[in-house]
């Protein structure tokens, strides 16, 4: 027997087992459970609930209401994320690797800022920005009386807003990516001509495509489950902005229906699960090719 | 190694399975209590929470509980030898949002001893068992021997009953109106002492304010599910009455009846016929942004509770102060439809409820908590309430002496109130509620009435159990 033995082994892993068991395990059967009772916040069913089966899952499945805020979940995970941060997170870091170091430095800072900076003032300073009477962007448009954005655009707003906030992250791992590089590919890649275009595609591409996957598979599941979106329009105008973590959050906290939000955020979680499948067969694919 | 690795897996799984088991019967709550645990204690901390701020919302408040109330009592315990240590628990938020925070906190069994709360809240918390009957917290005698009670009015302590059971102490009552700009109704060539007689009044001054009064929006009718049950309670209900029809009687509640429909197509009037703004009814702060809209000359007309008078227009407290409001802003009884239209036939209508405070049952000191609501409703601290202001307190004995010090107050007290109704106090109510606001914003984006009732009735069938119990005549 090489190694620990058995009994060590497992007292080693023990601490860890319990803290995912606490933290993981049990709150995702705490969800199962809750899923097939009709708990409510308040009233009698919150004093005793009563099991209703698979009622829950069967409303879920057929509540337009869920499948809007999963469409508008795939939109804004999509637009938001894997296509906006990504290629602006990209190009950022492409086009700063050669810019002079102070530009370089004010360039990422700002970005960090958007970052780092408290998602509630953050969304205070949007909500200010994009406010129809006295907001900002309404002033430099000259407008008067003014466009609410977050009322007649929220989805576009949103998902503005989150390329704005997350790029930072995308941006800080692709440069992290470029300096793995060899400098003397780009730079035979530069000597027999190649275009911009030809350079990314065959020479750089290939060099950071685990580091795409893993980007994508990040910003993904986090944008996913971010709720965010609930500062800014808290799901409103008529749930034109609810997307999957906001139509939990309304159908529990504000409708007081605990049940069917614990029904609605297994469904989610599973397909948490699917996406970073997904992700995790393809990140295994480019590794071994 | 495979089959140990697989049976490590299974036994995790079957841990956490028990676990999830174990606890399974935990949802909900049971509790039983000894009233007079830690009765004589020497020393004790009480905490107040109630959705006001100094600086914000309800600013009149939260600065009497913390600079008032607080002070007074800790002397008071001091003299008779005991060390009390209490604590103001501030908010700032949305009334819903503040809802989810108590309902959260009297849950899980912690919190503040003292909640202020809305009274229309009382029979879901109390079906929760989130609150319990006064005698239950604190004893039967405690409670009853209690001399506030012969000051407050049976209608005003309804307010923080439910079963026929006390449940709180009410903070007071309001009534429902129209205020309106004189000034913007001046320049529309409308009168000082505007009253409409019915709806088409209403409708008309709308038109005439839209003709001659250019960049403001003539009417604000809360409407929409952003405005929580502010949309209910000013606009759909006072309508409702107005259209002979209470929300609930008689054992059924309004579906897609007539006079729904008739609520929701004077929405129709209003919000797709120029004459309100159906952006702002949308937006997550519109009831704030209509307050200061109001308050900067740009609405005309608004329905609101006499709280708008003192919370939200006063000229030093406040939240959207108004230094001419005095001369400004006026105030009209909401009609019927037309005149004898009302419930109990009446010419106007209008809608009261009220807060007030409740105790914790998960208090470690019950007495004590006990002694200080009795505080905090006597007479002396009432008054002190005020601060100078005025507001319908749950005091007969404070109202005989403020009350006429303040026009707005007593035409409430006087002209309002008598004709006025209270909302249905069940557990149920809030998701009816919230099926009513959903039908605004339906006909405010371009519904039609119709449809958003039908809409309506069908949301509510289920809650309130069954088509039997919804009328649709």
């Amino acid at each position: 027997m090489v190694g620990l033995g058995r009994s060590r082994a497992v007292a080693f892993v023990a601490p860890a087992l319990v803290l995912i068991g606490v933290f993981l395990v049990f709150p995702a059967f705490w969800t199962l459970y809750i899923g097939v009772t009709n708990y409510r916040l308040t009233g009698a069913a919150a004093k005793a609930p009563e099991v209703v089966g698979l009622d829950n899952y069967r409303g879920v499945l057929s509540d337009p209401a869920f499948y809007r805020s999963l469409w508008l979940t795939l939109i804004y995970v999509l637009v938001s994320a894997a296509v906006g941060q990504n290629v602006l997170g990209f190009g950022l870091a492409w086009a700063l690797r050669g810019a002079r170091r102070a530009i370089r430095r004010l360039i990422e800072s700002l970005v960090l800022l958007a970052w780092v900076l408290p998602s509630s003032v953050v969304a205070f300073l949007w909500i200010a920005m994009l406010d129809r009477d006295a907001g900002t962007v309404n002033m430099l448009l000259g407008q008067s009386p003014g466009t609410a954005w977050l009322v007649q655009y929220p989805m576009t707003a949103l998902v503005v807003f989150n390329i704005w906030r997350g790029t930072a992250f995308s941006m800080m791992l692709y440069s992290a990516a470029l300096s793995s590089v060899p400098p003397s590919h780009l730079e035979t890649a530069r000597v027999v001509g190649s275009s911009t275009m030809q350079t990314l595609r065959d020479v750089v591409l290939p060099h950071i495509r685990r580091h795409a996957l893993t980007n994508t598979l990040l910003i993904t599941l986090w944008t996913f489950n971010d709720f965010t979106p609930f500062l800014l329009t808290a799901g409103g105008p008529d749930h034109r902005s609810e997307v999957a973590p906001v139509y939990i959050y309304n159908t529990a906290i504000v409708g007081g229906d605990m049940g069917y939000s614990g029904a609605v955020s297994l469904v989610v979680l599973l397909i948490n699960l699917l996406l970073a499948l997904v992700y995790l067969r393809a990140a295994r694919a480019g590794r071994s090719s | 190694m495979k089959t140990s690795f697989w049976r490590g897996r299974t036994a995790t799984a079957l841990a956490a399975l028990a676990m999830v088991a174990g606890t399974a019967g935990c949802l909900g709550k049971t509790d039983s209590a000894d009233t007079d645990r830690n009765a004589d204690a020497k020393s004790f901390t009480l905490t107040i929470a109630e959705n006001s701020i100094s600086g914000g919302k309800n600013a009149v408040g939260a600065d009497w509980i913390s600079k008032w109330i607080i002070p007074h009592f800790i002397a008071e315990e001091k003299a008779k030898g005991k060390t009390a240590h209490v604590t103001f628990q501030p908010s700032g938020a949305a009334d819903e949002d503040y809802k989810a925070k108590v309902a959260l906190d009297l849950k899980t069994g912690s919190g503040a001893d003292i909640y202020g709360i809305d009274g229309i809240w009382l029979g879901e918390f109390a079906d929760a068992g989130y609150i319990k009957p006064l005698s239950d917290e604190v004893g039967q005698k405690a409670v009853d021997s209690w001399d506030g009670w012969a000051q407050i009015p049976k209608a005003v302590q309804g307010n923080f009953a439910y079963n026929d059971k006390r449940y709180g102490v009410p903070e007071g009552t309001d009534g429902r109106v129209i205020f309106f700009n004189k000034k913007l109704f001046a320049q529309a060539g409308l009168p000082d002492d505007w009253q409409p007689k019915g709806w088409d009044d209403i409708l008309a001054a709308g038109q005439a304010l839209k003709a001659k009064v250019p960049g403001v929006t003539p009417i604000q009718l809360n409407a929409g599910t952003a405005m929580g049950e502010a949309t209910t309670a000013q606009g759909i209900l006072p309508l409702l009455a107005g259209d002979g029809r209470e929300l609930y009687a008689d054992g059924k509640w309004q579906g897609n009846t007539q006079a729904v429909r008739d609520v929701l197509g004077f929405y129709q009037k209003i919000y797709r016929g120029g004459l309100g703004d159906p952006v702002l009814q949308q937006d997550a702060k519109g009831r704030d942004k209509s307050f200061a809209e109001f308050a900067g000359g740009k609405i005309g007309m608004l329905f609101e509770s006499d709280y708008f008078w003192r919370g939200v227009v006063d000229p030093t407290e406040g939240i959207a102060k108004m230094p001419d409001r005095d001369s400004t802003v006026g105030y009209a009884l909401i009609p019927a439809v037309r005149p004898g239209a009302g419930i109990r036939n009446q010419d106007f209508v209008s809608m009261s409820g009220g807060s007030g405070w409740v105790v914790n049952p998960a208090t470690k000191y019950p007495q004590q908590t006990w002694e200080l609501l009795r505080f905090m409703n006597s007479q002396q601290a009432t008054i002190a309430s005020l601060n100078g202001t005025a507001r319908i307190t749950q005091r007969q004995d404070v109202n005989s002496q403020v009350l006429t010090s303040d026009p707005m107050l007593s035409f409430v007290a006087e002209k309002v109130l008598p004709i006025t109704a209270f909302r249905p106090g069940f557990a149920v109510y809030p998701q009816v509620s919230q099926a009513l606001q959903q039908a605004t914003l339906d006909v405010v984006v371009g519904k039609s009435p119709a449809d958003a009732a039908a809409t309506y009735q069908h949301t509510i069938e289920p809650l309130v159990g069954g088509a039997a119990k919804v009328d649709s005549n």
